[in-house]
C-alpha cells in the first residue's frame, strides 16, 4: 500500500550501526554495519570504539539502505531514531544524524525506544501485534520482561535482570570455556554435542520468596566458573559440551519460566522474544514447548532481526506514525537511562 | 556560494551561514550557543535559527563546512556527523577543516579545553597560516611563549594571558577556502581525534536495562 508511511530508522545504541527502511508492516531494507571485530580483544563493547565505528559507518550505511530498498531519501516519510537506552556517545552519533537527515529532508523524527523497538521488529514478519502481548527481551545488554498493552504507548516494565544480562552471561562463560566474543553463537553450537543435565547448575531468582519476574545471571556465571576451576584443579578435562548445554539450559530453563508465568499471571496469551539472545536455539525451543503446553501463541523474530537494527527502530517510527502520535521536540538528545515505559519522546 | 558553517569541537557550538566567493566571505548569520555537553540537543534548532535569520531555506545551502576539531569526541561528532547528513540528504559537498584554524587570526598560538588537564593546540605564523599542531599537550609543557587566543582559564598555566576567542563562521570559511575553490578535494570527513579510544570496556552495560 503506498499510503502506508515510509519511515528510515537509525539504530546507534551500542556497537552496531543500524539503518532501516520500513513502509507500514513491510520491511524495505536492513542495512547494518558492526565494529563488533574491533571490540573482540576486550571482551566488551569498547564505548569509544564503537561511538567512533559509527560516525564512519554512517552516510554509507543509509546509502545501502537506500539502495537495498530501490527508493530515494526524498521519498521517505519519516526519521526514527533509538533516543535510549544505551551508550551515550554512541546514541548521540545516530541521533544527530537522525535529526539531520528529518531537517534537510524536511520530515518528522521520532526519538524511539531501542527496547520498544525490539518489540516492534516482530511486526515486521508476524503483521501487528497482539495487545496486549508479553515481550521478553534477552541480549548482551538488557534482560527484561514487559506487559505491552498498547505499543505505540503504554509498555510496562514487569521485570527484569538485578545483576548481569543474560548475553553478558553468556559472553562470560565463553570466555572461561576459551570461546571468542560474543559468547551466544559459540555456546549454542557446543551445546549441541553436549547433556543439558549433566551438571545442575543454579536457577537465579526462582525460589517461592523471590521476586517472580526478575532475573539474576550472575550466580549461575560464578557457579560455572567454580565448576570449571574445580575440574582443573583435580587435573580432569573440562567436558565443554556438557558444560556449555548445561549452563544454556539453565538461562533458558529460567527465562521460559518467568516468561510463560507472566503471560498467566496477567491474562496475556501471547510472548514475544527479542534481543540477541533471542536467536539461541535452545531458548527458542523451550520457549516453543512450554507455550504450546500453556496455549500461549509464541512470536520470536529471526535472528537478524533479533540483534540490533535499524529495521526495528523503523518499524517502531512506522507504528507511532500510524498511531498518531506526536513527533520529537527539536531539541532531542540521547538518554542512555531511558525508562522502558517510555515509549518515544 | 551558499555555505552553512557547523562546529561542535568547544563547549561553544556555533551554526553560521555565509555568502562565499574566491573574493571574500560575508556572514549572513551566526549563532554561538554555550551549550556545554549538550551539542545534540540544540545544534539543529540553531541551524534553523540562522537559516530563519537569513531568510533562506536548507534547500538554498550549497556546501557544508564543518569543524573536525580536536575537541572532546562526543560532542565533536555530533557536529562531523550533522554536517555529512545535511550534505548527504541535500546531495550537496561537505568540506571539514581543523577547528582550531577558525578560532582568531593571523600570528597565534590557539588553545582549547582538552579536559584531563590539557589542552588542544596549533600555532599559526604571521600570515595566519598554521605552522605546528594540532597537538595535545599539558599546558606547563607547551613551551610557546605566545600570544595565546582560545580558552581564557588556561592563562595562568600557560605562563601568559589567553584572549578569549571562539570559532567563528568566518574562520571555518577562510579555513576552508581551499576545498570550497574546489569542492572535489574535500577530504572524507574524519575527526581529529588526537588521542587513542580509552580501550576498556564497560565492566557491565546493565544499567541501560533499567526499567
Ligand atoms: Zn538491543
Amino acid at each position: 500500500m503506498a499510503d502506508e508511511p515510509l519511515v528510515l530508522g537509525f539504530e546507534t545504541s551500542c556497537d552496531e550501526t543500524g539503518v532501516g527502511l520500513v513502509r507500514g508492516h513491510t520491511l524495505l531494507a536492513d542495512a547494518l554495519a558492526t565494529s563488533m571485530a574491533e571490540h573482540e580483544r576486550f571482551g566488551g563493547v569498547v564505548p569509544e570504539i564503537a561511538s567512533r565505528a559509527h560516525l564512519e559507518a554512517m552516510v554509507p550505511t543509509v546509502h545501502r539502505a537506500l539502495a537495498d530498498a530501490g527508493v530515494s531519501a526524498a521519498d521517505v516519510d519519516a526519521v526514527a531514531v533509538t533516543s535510549g537506552p544505551g551508550l551515550t556517545g554512541a546514541l548521540l552519533v545516530g541521533v544527530a544524524a537522525a535529526k539531520a537527515y528529518a531537517l534537510a529532508l524536511g520530515k518528522p523524527l521520532y526519538g524511539v525506544n531501542h527496547l520498544a523497538a525490539h518489540v516492534a521488529v516482530d511486526e515486521l514478519q508476524h503483521g501487528r501485534l497482539a495487545e496486549p502481548s508479553i515481550a521478553m527481551l534477552v541480549s548482551g545488554g538488557h534482560s527484561s520482561l514487559l506487559l505491552v498493552p498498547d505499543l505505540a504507548q503504554d509498555v510496562q516494565p514487569l521485570g527484569r535482570t538485578i545483576d548481569d544480562a543474560a548475553g553478558e552471561a553468556f559472553d562470560k562463560v565463553a570466555r572461561v570455556l576459551g570461546m571468542p566474543f560474543p559468547g551466544g553463537p559459540p555456546i549454542d553450537r557446543a551445546a549441541r554435542d553436549g547433556d543439558p543435565a549433566a551438571i545442575a547448575f543454579p536457577r537465579g531468582l526462582t525460589g517461592p520468596r523471590d521476586p517472580a519476574y526478575d532475573f539474576s545471571f550472575s550466580g549461575l556465571k560464578t557457579a560455572v566458573a567454580r565448576w570449571i576451576e574445580a575440574r582443573e584443579r583435580a587435573g580432569e578435562p573440562v567436558p565443554v559440551a556438557d558444560v556449555a548445554a548445561s549452563f544454556q539450559e539453565a538461562v533458558a530453563d529460567v527465562l521460559t519460566a518467568k516468561a510463560v508465568r507472566a503471560c498467566r499471571d496477567h491474562g496475556v496469551d501471547h510472548l514475544v522474544l527479542g534481543g540477541g539472545v533471542a536467536a539461541n536455539s535452545r531458548l527458542r525451543a523451550l520457549a516453543e514447548e512450554r507455550c504450546a503446553k500453556a496455549g500461549i501463541v509464541l512470536r520470536v523474530p529471526s535472528p537478524k532481526l533479533c540483534t540490533d537494527n535499524g529495521a526495528m527502530v523503523a518499524a517502531l517510527g512506522s507504528r507511532l506514525v500510524s498511531a498518531g502520535v506526536a513527533p520529537s521536540a527539536p531539541d532531542l538528545g540521547a538518554d542512555s537511562s531511558l525508562p522502558i515505559d517510555v515509549v518515544s519522546r | 556560494m551558499l555555505v552553512l558553517a557547523l562546529d561542535t569541537a568547544t563547549p561553544t557550538l556555533l551554526a553560521g551561514l555565509a555568502r562565499w566567493t574566491p573574493e571574500g566571505t560575508e556572514v549572513l548569520a551566526e549563532r554561538a550557543v554555550p551549550s556545554g555537553t549538550r551539542h545534540a540537543e540544540l545544534l539543529t534548532p540553531a541551524i534553523q535559527v540562522v537559516l530563519a535569520d537569513a531568510g533562506v531555506a536548507l534547500g538554498d545551502v550549497e556546501a557544508v563546512v564543518t569543524g573536525l576539531g580536536p575537541g572532546p569526541f562526543t560532542g565533536l561528532r555530533v557536529g562531523v556527523v550533522t554536517a555529512a547528513a545535511l550534505a548527504d540528504a541535500r546531495g550537496i559537498p561537505v568540506i571539514g577543516v581543523c577547528s582550531l584554524d577558525a578560532i582568531g587570526a593571523g600570528e597565534r598560538t590557539v588553545v582549547t579545553d582538552a579536559r584531563r588537564k590539557e589542552v588542544y593546540w596549533a600555532a599559526y605564523d604571521a600570515s595566519g597560516a598554521r605552522a605546528d599542531g594540532p597537538g595535545v599537550v599539558r599546558p606547563e609543557q607547551l613551551g610557546r611563549p605566545g600570544p595565546f587566543v582560545g580558552d581564557p582559564a588556561f592563562g595562568e598555566r600557560l605562563g601568559g594571558p589567553v584572549e578569549p576567542a571562539q570559532v567563528t563562521t568566518a574562520g571555518l570559511l577562510r579555513a576552508a577556502t581551499g576545498q570550497l575553490a574546489d569542492p572535489g578535494s574535500a577530504a572524507p570527513l574524519l575527526p581529529l581525534y588526537l588521542r587513542r579510544p580509552d580501550a576498556v570496556p564497560p565492566t557491565s552495560i546493565k544499567a541501560v536495562s533499567q526499567p
